[in-house]
């Protein structure tokens, strides 16, 4: 197992050394020349000589490179000059934002998902099997915008003034405070851990745990049903297909048949027996599927006015903030490469024959 | 095929027949009427695909106004933002459907109302089943090409190639799909106004017939995204082919490679290929609209579905047509590819047979 997971980590390297130079590239070919950008008016040729100097822009293309991996390696992802902030405290903070959704609609898309695959396979051919088949294929072709803009408009104009109604944007009430962990633990800018406190202030579900406060986690638990639900539905759509299918070609095996012939009840074969062997494609289907979360987060924050990730990356690219876009892109394909990562790692822990191939 | 066998009898063996019992079909052809005789969900997809299909080349002679003129001026009592008018349901019954299609004193016939510009939504609605049609078409045709020949030339090459080629594309896999496609869409844009590509892009831009070069842009980075998906199908599928009898037979005669490659083994793997590409058109619409919706992609006036509900959007909460229609369309026709998909691969399977 240990040689396995090191043979996976080695092969992950070349990648994330191509991650490097995509986003090093990209940022070469964006629009908008970096020192016109930064210095705006004052941009003339002195400035600008000076300006290159400055960021190591006059030297050779391949040492730029070198220059940032080196950055990158050390932590630095650079200044925006949008926000005159640097990147790595944009991260801190607006990653948060992202995870959470994406988390959440990962557990609807998982409990939903799995629960009516699973009800569709036991009940193969019934009119729930066919009935849930039917709405996983409008599930998989409803785009994100356009489930966000419907729900918003059910929930918060149909619904308004009833139980039901919830919050068409944000992620919290007006009025709800925070308790920030840089300030309850006296952190300043320089400490090593500050950024880590700014990344679990917003993680609002985990905030509210740590500080028992209910009405924040209410609240923000509130603000976050639409946009899950809105993000969760299509990788919902495909989990509880492929639950399904999977589940019905277990059902269909032999040890099935020997299970349910030495007398356990249905539901230990289904649970136990199936069900786990059922997993692995399931499994694939999950980790594939985080990197579509990560894509419609953008369309997501977008519609439900969340400052997360995809909107800074989108904010950046449209205003040519290109330290933003290197670094969100840099830190977005890393979290996906590191998912797949403990995706193939967890593949070889529940299927000896891949890690021993 | 299973009732029509004649229960086992003993037979003297100069009575057995040899000629076949019935005309063998080709592959294709079988699978055609798997498809069309016993798989029902793949039959509603190919009705939705052919009636899209027909939408959009009918779209000029369906079309009620003309997608991009503004008929403020050009029409008596026409407003921007207009609910929908039908002169026909006012002789029947009151319906909340009914109601929604109701005419007030006055009021111009629109069937989908108009939007922002006081422009026809029914018309622009139609023709953008042009917009997204084609851009769901070409961009698979696109990706898949590239595609085809990497995974080919990966999977028959194998070695070193194989490897690079596919460290390459893992790279690419690396990203999140939307957001590398953002980017090399804000790339290509900068590309677009002053370089050598930009004579390329023309060129394409003319051949293909798009006027937007945001869309034209959009498609290609789309394309780009997805290249992975069919060169990783494509070089499974050689990789299994390569191995088997009549590949070595082909060789044994003295085929070149490139014919072995061209002739014996693509065409093999084309089932599968067929099946992806289906369902690669839905995804394709759907990024596409998403790019729109963003303003990334389609640019005004160009009636793209993605691009009329990003311009509304603030709009959803009072006249919620302008995001009904043009996300009706979208759903259709990205259910209908995925419908047609989802039957062309049960039909394509051998193993699905009989199931």
């Amino acid at each position: 197992m240990t040689k396995y997971i090191i043979q996976r980590l080695l092969a992950a390297l070349p990648v994330l050394f191509g991650i490097l130079f995509v986003t090093f590239a990209l940022a070469r070919l964006l629009p908008g020349d970096p020192c016109v950008a930064m210095l705006g008016e004052k941009a003339n040729e002195v400035t600008c000589a000076a300006f290159n100097a400055r960021y190591g822009l006059d030297e050779p293309i391949v040492n730029q490179f070198v220059i940032y991996m080196g950055d990158v390696l050390t932590g630095d992802l650079g200044t925006s000059f949008r926000y005159g902030q640097p990147v790595t405290r944009m991260v801190s903070e607006r990653l948060a934002v992202t995870i959470e959704l994406a988390f959440s609609a990962m557990i609807f898309a998982v409990s939903v998902g799995m629960t009516l695959g699973i009800i569709s396979a036991r009940r193969h051919n019934s009119a729930t099997d066919v009935f849930t088949m039917i709405g996983a294929n409008f599930g998989v072709s409803i785009p994100v915008f356009v489930l966000g803009l419907f729900l918003a408009y059910v929930f918060a104009i149909l619904l308004k003034d009833t139980p039901f109604a919830l919050p068409p944007s944000g992620r919290l009430s007006a009025g709800m405070a925070v308790t920030s962990f840089t300030d309850k633990f006296n952190l300043t800018e320089g400490d090593p851990l500050y950024r880590v406190a700014q990344f679990f202030t917003n993680l609002y579900f985990v905030n509210a745990i740590i500080n028992l406060d209910g009405e924040l986690f209410v609240d923000s638990a509130k603000h976050m049903i639409l946009p899950a639900i809105a993000l969760g539905t299509i990788p919902m759509a495909i989990i509880a297909r492929m639950t399904r299918s999977s589940l019905l070609e277990v059902l269909g095996q032999d040890y099935t048949r020997t299970a349910r012939a030495k007398g356990l009840g249905e539901r230990t074969v289904l649970l136990r027996h199936a069900l786990r062997n059922a997993m692995l494609p399931v499994i694939t289907i999950i980790g594939l599927s985080l990197g579509f979360l990560l894509s419609g987060a953008v369309l997501t924050e977008t519609i439900f006015g969340f400052s997360g990730m995809g909107r800074a990356l989108y904010d950046g690219i449209t205003s040519s903030d290109y330290a933003v876009i290197q670094g969100f892109t840099l830190v977005v394909a890393g979290i996906f490469l590191l998912i797949n990562l403990v995706v193939d790692i967890l593949y070889g822990f529940l299927d000896p024959r891949i890690r021993l191939s | 095929m299973t009732t029509q066998e004649s229960p086992i009898s003993p037979v003297k063996p100069a009575a057995i027949d040899f000629s076949p019992r019935r005309k063998s079909r080709g592959f294709w052809s079988e699978a055609l009427r798997d498809l069309f005789t016993r798989r029902r969900s793949g039959q509603v997809g190919l009705i939705i695909v052919l009636s899209m299909i027909a939408v959009a080349l009918l779209a000029p002679t369906l079309a009620t106004h003309p997608p991009n003129m503004v008929l403020i001026g050009k029409e008596e009592g026409v407003k921007r933002r207009q609910s929908p008018c039908i002169y026909a349901v006012d002789n029947l019954p009151s319906l909340p459907v009914v109601d929604f299609f109701r005419c007030e004193p006055g009021q111009p016939e629109h069937y989908f109302g108009t939007d922002g510009n006081a422009r026809d939504l029914y018309s622009r609605v139609l023709f953008g089943a042009q917009v997204s049609l084609k851009a769901g078409i070409y961009t698979v045709t696109l990706a898949i090409l590239v595609g085809m020949v990497l995974g080919a030339v990966a999977g028959y090459v194998g070695s070193f190639t194989d490897n690079a080629l596919m460290r390459i594309l893992d790279v690419v896999l690396a990203f999140p799909s939307l957001i590398l496609a953002i980017a090399i869409n804000s790339a290509l844009l900068t590309v677009a106004e002053d370089s050598i590509f930009s004579r390329g892009l023309g060129v394409m831009q003319r051949t293909l017939g798009f006027e937007d070069i945001g869309l034209l842009t959009a498609l290609i980075s789309i394309a780009i995204v997805s290249i992975p998906t069919y060169a990783r199908l494509v070089r499974s599928q050689v990789l299994s082919l390569k191995e088997q009898e009549f590949v070595t037979a082909a060789r044994s005669i003295g085929a070149k490679d490139n014919r072995i490659l061209f002739r014996a083994i693509l065409p093999n793997a084309m089932a599968p290929l067929i099946v992806a590409a289906t369902l690669g058109i839905a995804t394709a619409i759907l990024d596409t609209a998403a790019l729109s919706f963003l303003g990334l992609g389609a640019q005004p006036p160009t009636a793209e579905w993605g691009a009329m509900i990003g311009a509304e959007r603030n709009q959803m909460f009072t006249p919620p047509h302008l995001i009904i229609f043009p996300a009706l369309a979208i759903v259709v026709t990205v259910l209908g590819f995925n419908l047609l998909g989802d039957g062309l691969r049960d039909s394509l399977d051998p193993r699905m047979k009989n199931r």
